[in-house]
C-alpha cells in the first residue's frame, strides 16, 4: 500500500524555443492505484497531453520523475500503450495487421505464432471488430478506427492504458457507444487507465477520479474529485442521479468559474 | 436504347407462360444488369470517342498539308506505304544494326531497364538518407539541386571519357538522368512521415531496422513511386538522345540512321513507337505503385 502503482513526483516541464522558455507544467504530484480509471480534464493548452506524453515516455520531463511499479519511466514502451486521439493506424496494414504488428513485436519471443494470432483475434473481438479484420483503415468509419486503436493498445497488455482524448474526433452518438465499450472492457479486464478528455460528462461517467488541471503556463493539478458512483454505470440512469449531478457540477464549477479562460490566468 | 433492347430480348427468352404480370415480376433483377452494360458502353464511348475524333482530324489535316507535290514531309498514307516493311516485319534481323523495330526497341528498353533499376536502388537509398538525417540533407541537397538541372546529354562526353565504352556510358546517362526525381521524392516522403507513426513505432519499441522496413518504407511508397514515374519518363527521353550519339542497335540510333539515309517515313513510325512505349512505361510504374501501396497512391 505504501508503494503506489503509478506515481508522478514533482513533475515539471518547460519547452525552450530559442531565447523563450515556456513552463508548461510545474509540481505535478499524483498517485494512481492499480485498476483505477483516472481522467484528466482541463482547458486546452493546460499541458494535460504533455503530462500523458511524459508518462508515455514520448517526452522527457525537465524536472521530477514518473514511477511505474517503482521504476523510473524514461522511454516509450508497450507497458504504457497509448490510444492516440487520431487513432494513428498504419494505412497500408489491415485492421488485423495493425494489431499484429504490435503483438508480434511485444510477444514475439513469448508466444507461438498460433497464440499470437489467437490473441490478435481475441482483442479484435473485445472491441467488436473481428468481422472487419481484413479491411484497411480507410475502409472503416472513424469510430471503428478508434476501436482498432483501443484494441491495439489493449493487445500490448499494458500496465497503464493511456488515452489521449480518444473520442474527441468522433460524433456524439459514436462517442457514447465507445464510452460504453470502454467501461465494459475496464470492468472485464480491470486495467489501470489514464484518460485525457475535455468532456465533463465523459470524465464523470467513466472515472473513479477526475483530475482537474489549472490553466497554463506552469499548469498543475488544481483539484482531484473522487466519483463514488457504483459500477456498472448506465448513462440513462445517471442522467437523473443526484450524485452524478453533484460531481458534474463540481467539475463544471472548477473549469468555468474558478479557472475560466486560459488568457486571463496568464495576464 | 441498348438497355431497353437487352431487357426485352432477355424477357422474351424467358419461359413465361401467359400473362404479362410475370414479365413485370422478372424485370427488377434484369434491369440493373442491362443498365450496367449500357452505362459501361456509354462510358467507353465517351472515353474512346474524343481521342479518336481528334486523331482523325489531325491525320486528315496532315494529309491535306503534305499531299501537294514538293511537300517536305510525307503525308500519313505515304508514311504507311513507305514504311510498310518496317511496320509489318518487326522481328527481322539481317545482322549488324539492320534489325526490326522489336529488336531496336528491346535494346533501348534493356538499357533503360538496367540504368533505371540502378537509379531506383541508389536513389531510394540516398533519398531515405537525406530524408532521415538533417546533416545529410544539408550536405547533399544543394549538390543534388545543382546537378539535377544538368541536361542528360551533357553527361555523355564525361561518361565516355570515364568508361571508354559506349554501352556503359549510355547506362550511366540513364542512371544520372532518372536518379534525381527518385532521390528528391523519396526524401520528401521520408520527411513527411507523420509523427503519429513514429510514436506508434516508439511505443511498441521497433528497432531501427524494423522502423525502416515496417514504417518508413511503406509510408514513403506513394512518394517513391511518384519519383519512379518521373524518373522512368526522363530515362526514356534520355536513352533516345544518347543512342543517337553512341550508335549501334537501339531505337535512338535507328532514327539517326534513318535520317542519314532519308527514310523520313521510318522516322515517323519510330516516333510513334517511342511515344507508345513511353506511355506504357509510365502506366506500368503507376500500376505497380498502385498495387504496392495497396491503392493508397493515386494511379
Amino acid at each position: 500500500m505504501n508503494q503506489p502503482y503509478l506515481k508522478f513526483e514533482q513533475v515539471g516541464m518547460s519547452f525552450r524555443r530559442g531565447q523563450m522558455a515556456t513552463e508548461v507544467l510545474r509540481d505535478v504530484n499524483l498517485r494512481i492505484d492499480q485498476g483505477e480509471f483516472v481522467s484528466m480534464i482541463g482547458h486546452s493548452g493546460c499541458g494535460k497531453s504533455t503530462l500523458l506524453n511524459i508518462l508515455g515516455g514520448l517526452l522527457q520531463s525537465t524536472v521530477g520523475e514518473v514511477f511505474l511499479e517503482g521504476k523510473v519511466v524514461d522511454e516509450p514502451g508497450p507497458d504504457r500503450a497509448i490510444v492516440f486521439q487520431n487513432h494513428s493506424l498504419l494505412p497500408w496494414l489491415t485492421v488485423y495487421g495493425n494489431i499484429a504488428i504490435a503483438v508480434d513485436k511485444v510477444f514475439g519471443s513469448r508466444k507461438t505464432k498460433a497464440e499470437r494470432h489467437d490473441w490478435v483475434m481475441q482483442n479484435l473481438e473485445l472491441v467488436q471488430m473481428a468481422q472487419a479484420k481484413d479491411k484497411r483503415p480507410h475502409e472503416v468509419s472513424g469510430g471503428m478506427k478508434q476501436r482498432v486503436g483501443i484494441a491495439r493498445a489493449l493487445a500490448m497488455q499494458p500496465k497503464v492504458l493511456l488515452m489521449d482524448e480518444p473520442f474527441g474526433a468522433l460524433d456524439a452518438l459514436t462517442r457514447a457507444h465507445l464510452q460504453d465499450s470502454v467501461m465494459e472492457i475496464h470492468a472485464r479486464l480491470g486495467n489501470t487507465v489514464l484518460m485525457i478528455t475535455h468532456d465533463v460528462d465523459e470524465a464523470v461517467l467513466l472515472s473513479d477520479r477526475v483530475v482537474m488541471m489549472t490553466n497554463g503556463p506552469a499548469a498543475t493539478i488544481g483539484e482531484i474529485l473522487a466519483i463514488e458512483l457504483p459500477r456498472p454505470r448506465r448513462r440513462l440512469e445517471l442522467a437523473t442521479d443526484p450524485e452524478y449531478a453533484r460531481c458534474r457540477a463540481a467539475v463544471l464549477e472548477f473549469l468555468y468559474s474558478r479557472h475560466r479562460i486560459p488568457a486571463r490566468a496568464a495576464a | 436504347m441498348l438497355a431497353a433492347k437487352a431487357a426485352t430480348s432477355v424477357a422474351a427468352d424467358m419461359p413465361v407462360p401467359g400473362s404479362t404480370a410475370e414479365i413485370v415480376a422478372f424485370r427488377p433483377p434484369l434491369r440493373p444488369a442491362a443498365e450496367r452494360i449500357a452505362a459501361a458502353a456509354r462510358h467507353a464511348v465517351s472515353v474512346v470517342l474524343p481521342p479518336l475524333i481528334v486523331l482523325s482530324i489531325t491525320l486528315f489535316v496532315w494529309q491535306l498539308l503534305c499531299s501537294e507535290p514538293g511537300a517536305r514531309l510525307p503525308p500519313p498514307t505515304k508514311v504507311v506505304s513507305d514504311a510498310w516493311d518496317f511496320i509489318v516485319h518487326p522481328f527481322y534481323d539481317n545482322g549488324g544494326i539492320d534489325k526490326g523495330a522489336f529488336w531496336q526497341i528491346s535494346k533501348s528498353l534493356g538499357r533503360v531497364g538496367i540504368g533505371f533499376s540502378l537509379a531506383a536502388v541508389v536513389g531510394i537509398a540516398l533519398g531515405v538518407l537525406v530524408g532521415q538525417s538533417t546533416w545529410a540533407m544539408r550536405g547533399l541537397d544543394p549538390i543534388f539541386q545543382v546537378l539535377r538541372t544538368v541536361p542528360p546529354l551533357a553527361w555523355l562526353p564525361l561518361s565516355l571519357a570515364g568508361f571508354r565504352h559506349s554501352d556503359p556510358s549510355a547506362l550511366f546517362v540513364i542512371f544520372i538522368t532518372s536518379i534525381w526525381p527518385i532521390i528528391i521524392n523519396t526524401s520528401v516522403g521520408v520527411r513527411n512521415i507523420p509523427q503519429d507513426y513514429r510514436n506508434v513505432a516508439a511505443v511498441i519499441r521497433l528497432s531501427w531496422w524494423e522502423v525502416f522496413w515496417k514504417i518508413t518504407l511503406p509510408a514513403t511508397v506513394p512518394y517513391i513511386f511518384t519519383g519512379l514515374r518521373i524518373g522512368v519518363g526522363l530515362s526514356w527521353l534520355a536513352i533516345v538522345a544518347a543512342e543517337m550519339l553512341i550508335g549501334g542497335v537501339g531505337i535512338g540510333f535507328f532514327i539517326w540512321d534513318a535520317w542519314n539515309s532519308s527514310r523520313i517515313s521510318d522516322i515517323i513510325v519510330a516516333l510513334v513507337y517511342i511515344g507508345i512505349v513511353g506511355f506504357l512505361l509510365d502506366k506500368l510504374i503507376a500500376t505497380v505503385g498502385h498495387f504496392v501501396s495497396h491503392g493508397v497512391s493515386a494511379q
